[in-house]
């Protein structure tokens, strides 16, 4: 009973923050707003830890809290699932939502939306543990368009820029888009298992492993096999909150958002949802091999193109933001070669690693005085040496250093790829074996170019540059970048000090957890693997002696050199040579403005989707409704009812000699047709 | 049970203060009129409410009933009752009449005291609709509320009122006599009756069953509307003042949804099985098509008009699956299409009293002035676009869910709309409420009074009580729709 309120006390402590801080954001100081959402997450947080203990011990908990609505046969509930994946996720989302509340009151402090800023990532807070908390699809549902909701108000935070407006959109409609195919998903579970209970769902689905279902009009070429359809319906919602090529265009763009949420939304949590989602509906993924495929190939396509796409960005977010696309990818593969364990681990280094990358990045823009060009950077280890310090943790870990935390799992995520035997897995271990130079190539070449070389800031000519904080309301100027002179400076504790707490599980998490996580029984049967079907994850569990002996034998593989000849490639390019890069991109101009355009994914949705349903619209409106309905059906009877009123009003002159003399000629025909009857 | 005649009360009240307000007379008594208004039409609210509070979830069947003879020459009867379908229509119709009295508040200053006799005439006559279970009564009611909206629309609305009045009689007229067409003929066979309840049980061949639908549907989807028949909508939206628009969005529209389950579901459940495709097909072209109109509309009013037909086309294609989750996801979307629909005129309203312009082009950065009502009026617009949490959600999930059931590829037609709905809405709302103040009329507007704030907060926890908590309306309903279910099941053909 204790532990049950406890669980309730989770999100709504984030709740309350954000109703407070929300609903009273004209009135309240600034200072009740930030302590009251800290205090919620840190409540929240804490609460995390006692539920992960209690766990730990083996109390696990699946229960109803209400009945949200009943009809027919079918039950909707809303329900908590407490388990060891969902106390993984608590874990991370409460840690790095607690970050990045204190890192906010830093960042944010000149802001004049402050207390709308904490109320939407306290929202979001809450959004985010009601996802991962659920115990049922429909409750996963309402937490996945929530926190698509705050997203959307926070890439739109700043709302009077209108590239921030116009991402904000385009971030809820992709998402929507994916949200169509993760509805039909769940309309599948429920037509086909009779409930949306995962438990009840996960118990019934061998049955069904080997059910089909025809798509058109019981055709045999059109039956497919259940599992596949309905894996596939749930894994596109997944593409779109988790940005999967092709629907990933919304999260670069997202980066019009403030740093912060960048961190928490766009790198951390939320985006990781549809992983996670994936990893809870393992028991479903697992009995269709056809579906793991299609998830594995997507997945690799985003980790490796998507990673190309960072090499060329000078904007010190959209570098983060790309290779948090690549890692996304990375995640989806393991997800695809059935290691969903590695996945959620990837997720978890990932979630720490990235929010420091992401919040050092938030504070190098401040140090810079909003400046976000990486090119207009360089030197700046001199003048902010924490925010230094924490982001070349940041970046090795993420590149895969042996012995950091990005190392163990990206490591575990290509060895299971390698060991994996379902189709596409040969081009996804060719796409993450590539992808580890790439990483390693752009995030030193941004390490680089920022913090070391000569001191490009402090040049008139940079006022140019679109940066952050470019709002109306702001009460100080507009000034982007340093004025000639100036110099950067180190920020405020606030937001240093959670990049030091960042450091350290970016360092640590992946050498402790490893070992329980991915081959110990940590998760307790929670994910489901097919070993027979699937059976990648337990030769992985062969190969594996411990966390030393597996980050010393990496010193001699492959990707350790492949991520060493990156960082080696980049200092070579970036810092020694300057005019190779420029010379590569003459040579090779092609590629580059392929890279430039973004494989032209934007401009291909925005004239075939966007302008194709507008022209639709038009066609339908003034066609259809206008045209043929107004204008021949409408307008047309009522000019049949005035031509025939038109007629017969020559019948009413209004001359009384012209009435009488009708009378008269019907008195005259009267009598003839009398006279004549007989 | 009590032994009022509660049904009777909820008819009348409104109608007997309807005429109390209109014996205040000139405007020079406008304040008493409008008091008058709100203290008759909180009357109305506090005597349907019983209806719901009484109501036994248990009982599928009629409740409350009256039975009074009225014309016995020709067996009619003043007879009423309400079931889990209708029941939940009262109680929405009589609180929308607080909110469009309160709604004209300042807002009306000419014929006050008509204005708010109209409507709340209109609310006593629209309960009758919902409470008829005599032929006669219910197509006298039917046809009654029509004067009311016409002088609505007619005096109060805007500068091309006529032609919309002119199309939607030309619409109605023709709906109208098809349908008194089929009470007669049902008056005939059912040798003398004009009981709805008794022409449920009627045996009707197939063959005069499916011109007994087609008259019906004719009639019912000219009031929803449906497509092809619905572009008289849009023109009356935008002619009528917003009282106008928001009782037809909320009430009026929910006439001939209504309509379909009391006469069409059961007097003709074959040609119903028979003909079901092809209200269907209607229903997702009203969905798909429909959200792509609304897309490029330019006007705000009729965007939203737009939206209200596709978000109509869900009602009528939950009917048609002829499952619970259908027929209750239907009647779901209609009472939260009631808030959100009305919220979404009101919100067009408040801006139309500031700037005297529904463009969306004459619009933009509207937060910057009004924060409080951007605050509100997102929350509506993502009711709208159908967003967990809101009532808004509950309507389109259960008819999709039902509908994966039915045809897959129905449900994937009908899911477009989680697109589409949200790509006309937010693409409207960013346009009139973000970015930089776009011109002298937007800078110079004020945030919404408390009157406004009232009414859009009243409508806001409606919104999100019945998405957070969809029980208390559903549960009223299961009763009726598995008899629904059971008796349109059985075959009436002998």
């Amino acid at each position: 009973m204790e532990m049950q309120k406890l669980y309730l006390l989770v999100p709504l402590a984030p709740l309350f923050g954000a109703m407070i801080a929300g609903l009273f954001c004209r009135v309240i100081p600034r200072w009740v707003a930030h302590s009251v959402t800290i205090l919620g997450v840190a409540v929240a947080f804490i609460a995390s830890v006692v539920i992960f203990k209690d766990v730990q011990a083996g109390n696990t908990y699946n229960g109803t809290v209400y009945t949200w609505l009943t009809s027919g046969d079918y039950r909707f509930e809303v329900g908590f699932l407490i388990d060891t994946l969902t106390t993984t996720m608590m874990l991370v989302v409460t840690f790095v939502s607690l970050m990045v509340h204190i890192y906010t009151v830093g960042y944010m402090h000149e802001d004049p939306g402050y207390n709308r800023f904490f109320s939407y990532i306290s929202l979001f807070t809450f959004s985010m543990l009601m996802l991962v908390m659920s115990n049922n699809f429909m409750q996963l549902f309402f937490g996945w368009e929530a926190v698509g909701l705050v997203s959307y108000l926070l890439i739109g935070f700043w709302y009077t820029r209108p590239t921030a407006i116009f991402a904000n959109m385009k971030a809820f409609l992709v998402n929507r888009v994916g949200d169509f195919g993760f509805i039909l998903g769940i309309g599948l579970v429920l037509a086909h298992f009779g409930t949306l209970d995962y438990a009840s769902v996960f118990v019934k689905a061998p049955e069904l492993a080997n059910s089909t279902i025809s798509l058109f009009a019981d055709r045999d070429w059109a039956t497919v096999s259940l599992m596949t359809v309905t894996c596939i319906c749930l894994f596109i919602g997944a593409m779109g909150k988790s940005a999967q090529v092709p629907l990933h265009v919304w999260l670069p763009d997202s980066m019009e958002g403030p740093t912060p949420i960048s961190a928490l939304i766009h790198a951390a949590t939320m985006v990781t949802a549809g992983i996670f989602m994936v990893a809870r509906m393992s028991p479903l993924f697992e009995l269709s091999t056809t579906a793991l495929s299609f998830v594995i190939i997507i997945g690799a396509i985003t980790a490796l193109f998507m990673g190309f796409l960072g090499i060329i960005q000078n904007d010190i977010k959209r570098v983060v933001a790309y290779s948090t696309l690549s890692q996304l990818g990375y995640m989806t593969v393991a997800l695809g070669a059935s290691a969903y364990s590695v996945a959620i681990f990837h997720l978890m280094t990932h979630a720490f690693f990235k929010a420091l990358l992401f919040l050092a990045a938030g504070s190098v823009i401040i140090g810079m005085h909003h400046e976000q060009d990486i090119r207009k950077m360089g030197g700046l280890r001199k003048y902010m040496p924490i925010t230094w310090i924490t982001s070349l943790i940041g970046s090795l870990a993420l590149i895969g250093t042996p012995f950091l935390s990005g190392f163990y799992s990206k490591d575990s995520i290509i060895e299971a790829v390698a060991l994996s035997h379902i189709p596409g897995a040969g081009f996804a271990y060719f796409a993450v074996m590539a992808g580890v130079f790439v990483t390693a190539f752009y995030s030193f070449r941004m390490y680089f170019l920022v913090f070391h070389g000569e001191e490009r800031f402090g040049h008139a000519e940079q006022h140019d540059h679109h940066g952050d904080h470019d709002d109306e309301e702001t009460s100080h100027d507009h000034h982007h970048g340093l004025a000639p002179g100036e110099k950067p400076h180190e920020t405020p504790w606030v937001v240093w000090l959670p990049l030091v707490l960042l450091a350290i599980p970016s360092v640590a998490i992946g050498f402790i957890a490893i070992g329980p996580m991915v081959f110990g029984d940590y998760f307790k049967g929670v994910i489901y693997i097919d070993h027979h079907a699937h059976p990648a994850m337990e030769h992985l569990s062969e190969h594996f002696h411990g966390a030393v002996a597996m980050g010393v034998h990496s010193l001699t593989s492959l990707p350790f050199i492949l991520a060493l000849s990156g960082v080696v490639t980049s200092w070579f390019f970036y810092m020694k040579r300057p005019d190779i890069p420029a010379a590569i991109q003459r040579r090779f101009s092609l590629i580059n403005t392929l890279f430039e355009n973004k494989y032209y994914f934007d401009k291909f949705n925005e004239v075939v989707f966007a302008g194709g349903a507008r022209v639709l619209g038009k066609a339908f409106w003034r066609g259809g409704d206008v045209a043929v309905i107004d204008g021949v059906m409408v307008n047309g009877s009522a000019k049949l009812v005035a031509w025939i009123a038109a007629v017969t009003r020559f019948f009413q002159t209004g001359y009384v000699y012209h009435y009488a003399f009708t009378m008269i000629i019907g008195v005259f025909v009267l009598m003839t047709l009398w006279i004549n009857r007989a | 049970m009590s032994t009022y005649p509660l049904i009777s009360l909820a008819i009348w009240t409104p109608i007997i203060a309807g005429f109390v307000v209109l014996a205040t007379g000139s405007d020079r008594n406008a304040p008493l009129a409008r008091m008058l208004a709100l203290a008759g039409a909180i009357a109305g609210l506090i005597v349907a409410i019983p209806l719901w509070t009484g109501f036994d979830v248990a009982q599928g069947t009629m409740q409350f009933v009256e039975l009074k003879t009225w014309i016995p020459r020709f067996n009619i009867n003043y007879h009423l009752g309400v079931d889990g379908i209708s029941m939940l229509f009262v109680v929405l119709n009589s609180f929308i009449t607080i909110i469009v009295v309160l709604a004209g508040w300042e807002v009306i200053q000419q014929k006050v005291a008509q204005y708010n006799a109209a409507f709340l005439i209109m609310s006593g006559l629209m309960n009758g609709i919902f409470t008829s279970l005599d032929g006669i009564l219910f197509y006298v009611f039917f046809e009654a509320s029509l004067i009311p909206m016409y002088l609505i629309i007619g005096v109060w609305g805007g500068p091309n009122r006529v032609y919309a009045a002119f199309k939607f009689f030309l619409y109605t007229l023709f709906g109208s006599l098809l349908f008194l067409l089929a009470l007669m003929y049902l008056f005939i066979q059912s040798g003398g009756s004009f009981s709805i309840l008794e022409w449920h049980k009627l045996p009707i061949g197939l063959g005069p069953q499916i011109w007994l639908f087609l008259a019906f549907l004719v009639a019912f989807a000219v009031k929803v509307p449906m497509w092809p028949v619905h572009t008289w909508l849009p023109d009356a939206h935008v002619e009528a003042p917003t009282g106008g628009s928001i009782v037809l969005a909320a009430i009026a529209l929910k006439l001939g949804a209504y309509g379909f389950l009391r006469f069409s579901l059961p007097i003709a459940p074959d040609a119903s099985h028979e003909l079901s495709s092809l209200v269907v097909g209607l229903s997702l072209i009203a969905v798909v098509y429909i959200g792509f109109v609304a897309l490029v509309q330019a006007d705000m009013k009729k965007l939203v008009a737009y939206s209200s037909i596709a978000h109509m086309g869900f009602v009528t294609l939950g009917f048609f699956m002829f499952s619970a989750m259908g027929i209750e996801g239907a009647l779901v979307q209609m009472l939260s299409h009631g808030f959100v629909s009305g919220a979404m005129f009101f919100c067009i309203g408040v801006m139309y009293d500031r700037v005297h312009s529904r463009q969306i082009a004459d619009y933009g950065g509207v937060v910057n002035t009004m924060p409080k009502f951007a605050a509100l009026f997102m929350l509506f617009s993502m009711a709208n676009a159908g967003l967990p949490a809101t009532s808004g959600f509950v309507g389109e999930f259960m008819v999709i869910l039902g509908a994966v059931k039915f045809n897959f590829w129905v449900a994937f037609a009908a899911a477009s709309s989680m697109v589409v709905g949200a790509a006309y809405t937010l693409w409207m709302y960013k346009r009139v409420i973000f970015g930089d103040v776009a011109n002298h009329h937007v800078a110079e507007l004020t945030d919404i009074n408390n009157r406004e704030f009232l009414i859009l907060g009243v409508l806001a926890i409606c919104t999100l009580w019945m998405g957070l908590y969809p029980q208390p309306f559903t549960e009223v309903m299961h009763a009726s729709v598995n008899d629904l279910l059971r008796h349109v099941a059985i075959s009436k053909i002998q």
